[in-house]
């Protein structure tokens, strides 16, 4: 088994493809820094608007490393799971494309096996994509902009609240939201690996991985309460976001955040449960439907 | 002589179109066996359901004595397979394609190992090559070196020569030739032309639509003297069921058609007698004049479609 | 206008008769006094700011004062939100300079103190102050309360606790009250992650007040405050 991940993550190495997804992080990563690091306080001052009014903050103190993090985190992992298809994707539909399926399902490994590997191996180019985000997005934006206090800029509900987290309780959360963010994107992988076994070219599974996050990504921000209700709960697409929850620090009665604490662990928990529980059954499906697979291509 | 590949009554349908319908047909040790038949008759879904690729709907296959379903794995680590083109990663190198596909055979796959198969197929020096620099020779003996990196004691070479010029075909013949003769291996090979497979194969499967029309050794199936009767009756069905029970029933077979029947000339009286003693009401008896003509019948039959 | 020119005395002479206590005007300028000892300061506090939108811990602030107004709070580490009107916080503000016409406004009590109300109005038409209500205690010649209404930061109270530094008119404990504007973020900006919890009404209703509440350990007084830390 160990064999056969290391021949898949060799493949993967070996791909241009798989280059230029670290090649979009460093890109979008170092706009975004160069973009704060000449007019960060525009966007500071957009955010503060009204509260500049009554209060005076240090706005330079406040666009720090933690904070250009959060900043890119949220929107990059937006766009991750294009990423993430891109790869995934690919791992059945481009064998068939290019004619090594047949080859590979002819050799003394169960079609079982070989899911299980693929999918390890998009897991671990996932994890490896996360990893190189919190070397660009959090470490190099800690060596550019410093550590200081961090500013969450939150709705919740119809409310908008500012959060302040003291920059000695920060690092453990990005470890743990950096951890969530490789499980929501595990779904991700684990449905373009699905329709991967469909289609014999990694356009179709690719584009369609897509196309189903963006659509319940959209029906998921529709603010309309029956869809928020009875829609919104049974997308995935709902939960990618879930790594925020380690950034609501809990708060006392009066306001005053607790330091290492969560507003909300139970939802988070769930959350993850939740994805999880599309991950067994995206995998799941894919295995079934694969062992029953003519390999026509 | 022992059977390596026994298959019975084997049937695949894809949606309404049956691919494959109640073949059998049986592969003998160091047999170098011929798949003829035109495009579409079969031959690449029953070449893929004896490498597990395609799922049959019915009967059963077995291979060195082992049903394929149920030991799949002990019976992949002694095969080895070239499926239509030789396809394999483009973007890495003849030596990383080589390695890999012997891990995945089980073989350790040594330096040595590697550099010595890819010598033995004249690679060696372009060992470190993207396949994608390869031309369809190279990738083709790349897809030998492939097929026969964990010793396989039996190869499965669907249509090894197309896309081949003359040259390339000649070669791949030989090796083909070579590995039975000098190394024992057991070999099944399809081919849409019938000369290849009788300058190849010592025994043969004839395929149409699906079904068997004749299967037996080359030399005797091409022998000249021996030629193939069109036989129409008025109960085809009832007729070939007669005939079952007689000294005919294993040359003969049954079509949608027609009943054909593998005999000699001077064999055609007789079997006229037996006709006439078990009542069946002759219609036609038409001669062809070898396997040849026989084969070439089925191809315009299919281009007249 | 006329009917206040003439109502006014009326009043302030009956509760002046009624408790028969100091001239208010007095009382101002004593209280003034006492500020006045102090030239300079520099404290070390702990500031609690409570306003609902706002979660931020408690900081440790600095705390520099200069007469006759200049005054500066600082966090001592991480960003701090410090509210626009508390830089009045020793009263000062309420009291600083001469123009302005004092008016008894009769008794109250802070806490369990009895105290002397009095407001003052400046005379200057473009002071950014309109209005200061000052709750002095006639005892210590302590402000207890002040609340000023402004032009731009809207009405503030001040609410102290003397103690330790109450010779030098220096509280030991200040409770700033603002009124702040209900803060929106942007629409777009975000994507959140909806957790499910539902915000309660009374949450809503009490957005618009702030609070910030500065503890002060110890004071520096009269030792000299650079003029760089106003900067």
């Amino acid at each position: 088994m160990f064999n056969l991940l290391q021949i898949e993550l060799y493949k993967i190495s070996k791909r241009p493809r798989t280059y230029i997804a670290f090649a979009a992080i460093t890109a979008i990563v170092v706009i975004f820094q160069l973009a704060f690091k000449a007019d960060g306080k525009s966007y500071m001052d957009l955010m503060l608007q009204s509260v500049q009014d009554s209060f005076d903050i240090d706005k330079s103190k406040a666009i720090n490393g933690y904070f250009m993090c959060y900043i890119i985190l949220n929107t990059l992992l937006i766009q991750v799971p294009i990423l993430v298809a891109l790869i995934a994707g690919d791992a059945i539909s481009g064998e068939a494309n290019m004619g090594t399926l047949r080859l590979l399902l002819t050799k003394p490994v169960s079609r079982t096996k070989l899911i299980l590997v693929k999918f390890a191996a998009s897991v671990i180019y996932t994890i490896m994509l996360l990893v190189w985000m919190a070397v660009m997005a959090l470490f190099l934006s800690l060596l550019i902009f410093g550590a200081d206090d961090m500013l969450i800029f939150r709705v919740k509900g119809d409310e908008s609240l500012i959060l302040q987290i003291t920059s000695d309780d920060i690092m453990w959360r990005y470890f743990a939201a950096f951890g969530y963010a490789a499980v929501a994107l595990t779904v991700i992988a684990a449905l373009a690996m699905l329709l991967s076994v469909f289609a014999e070219n990694s356009i179709g599974p690719i584009i369609a991985t897509v196309c189903i996050v963006i659509v319940c990504t959209v029906v998921s921000n529709i603010n309309v309460p029956i869809i928020d209700k009875h829609v919104k709960p049974w997308l995935f697409t709902s939960y990618l976001v879930g790594w925020k929850g380690f950034f609501y620090i809990g708060t006392t009665a009066d306001g005053e955040p607790i330091k290492g604490s969560l507003e909300n662990w139970p939802a988070i928990r769930n959350s993850l449960y939740i994805l999880a529980a599309h991950i067994l059954v995206l995998l799941g499906s894919t295995v079934v439907i694969f062992r029953r697979k003519d390999i026509l291509s | 002589m022992n059977p390596v590949v026994e298959v019975n009554n084997l049937s695949k349908k894809f949606k309404e179109i049956d691919a494959v319908t109640d073949l059998s047909f049986t592969v003998y040790d160091g047999d170098i066996y011929g798949f003829l038949g035109q495009n579409g008759a079969g031959k690449s879904t029953t070449i893929r359901m004896l490498l597990s690729l395609i799922k049959p709907d019915n009967g059963s296959i077995s291979i060195f004595g082992k049903g394929l379903t149920e030991n799949r794995n002990a019976i992949m680590k002694q095969t080895g397979a070239i499926i239509e083109r030789p396809d394999m990663y483009k973007y890495l190198s003849a030596y990383d394609n080589l390695s890999i596909f012997a891990k995945l055979s089980g073989v350790k796959g040594s330096r040595k190992l590697i550099m010595e198969k890819l010598d033995q197929v004249g690679l060696a020096d372009r060992s470190n090559s993207k396949v994608k620099t390869f031309s369809q020779g190279m990738k083709q003996r790349l897809g030998i070196a492939i097929a026969l990196v964990h010793e396989p004691g039996l190869i499965i070479l669907d249509e090894p020569t197309n896309g081949l010029d003359p040259q390339g075909i000649a070669d791949m013949r030989n090796m083909i030739i070579g590995l039975s003769r000098n190394m024992g291996k057991t070999i099944i090979v399809s081919s849409h032309l019938l000369s290849e497979i009788e300058l190849m194969a010592n025994r043969m499967i004839i395929m149409h639509k699906g079904k068997k029309m004749v299967e037996g050794k080359v030399a005797e199936l091409l022998d000249p003297s021996n030629s193939m009767v069109q036989l129409e009756t008025t109960d085809d069905r009832a007729t070939f069921k007669a005939l079952s029970n007689t000294a005919w029933a294993a040359k003969a077979t049954l079509t949608d058609k027609h009943i054909q029947i593998r005999l000699g000339k001077n064999e055609i009286p007789a079997l006229a007698e037996s006709l006439h003693s078990m009542d069946a009401k002759i219609l036609a008896i038409r001669p062809r004049h070898s396997l040849e003509d026989y084969f070439i019948s089925l191809t315009n039959e299919q281009t007249d479609v | 206008m006329l009917r206040k020119s003439i109502l006014l005395p009326l009043l302030l002479v009956t509760v002046t008769g009624m408790l028969q206590a100091q001239d208010i005007n007095q009382l101002v300028a004593n209280a003034k006094a006492k500020l006045g000892k102090v030239n300079d300061y520099e404290a070390k506090g702990r500031m609690k700011t409570n306003v609902t939108f706002l979660k931020v811990p408690v900081a440790n602030v600095k705390v520099y004062f200069k007469a006759p107004s200049r005054m500066k709070i600082k966090s001592e580490k991480g960003v701090s939100f410090v509210p626009k009107g508390a830089v009045s916080i020793n009263a000062g503000g309420a009291l600083g300079g001469n123009g302005y016409t004092i008016i008894d406004a009769g008794t109250d009590k802070v806490g369990n103190t009895l105290v002397r109300v009095a407001k003052l109005l400046p005379l200057d038409e473009n002071s950014e102050v309109v209005l200061s209500t000052v709750y002095i205690d006639p005892i210590t010649s302590l402000i207890l309360k002040s609340r000023t209404t402004t032009k731009e930061n809207g009405t503030f109270e001040l609410e102290m606790t003397f103690s330790r530094y109450a010779e030098f008119a220096l509280p030991d404990k200040v409770i700033f009250s603002f009124n702040t504007k209900d803060y929106k973020l942007p629409k777009g900006v975000t994507f959140d992650f909806d957790d499910g919890s539902t915000v309660t009404q009374a949450n809503k209703e009490k957005q618009k007040k702030g609070r910030a509440e500065i503890t002060f350990s110890n004071y520096i007084i009269n030792k000299g405050v650079s003029d760089e830390v106003f900067r």
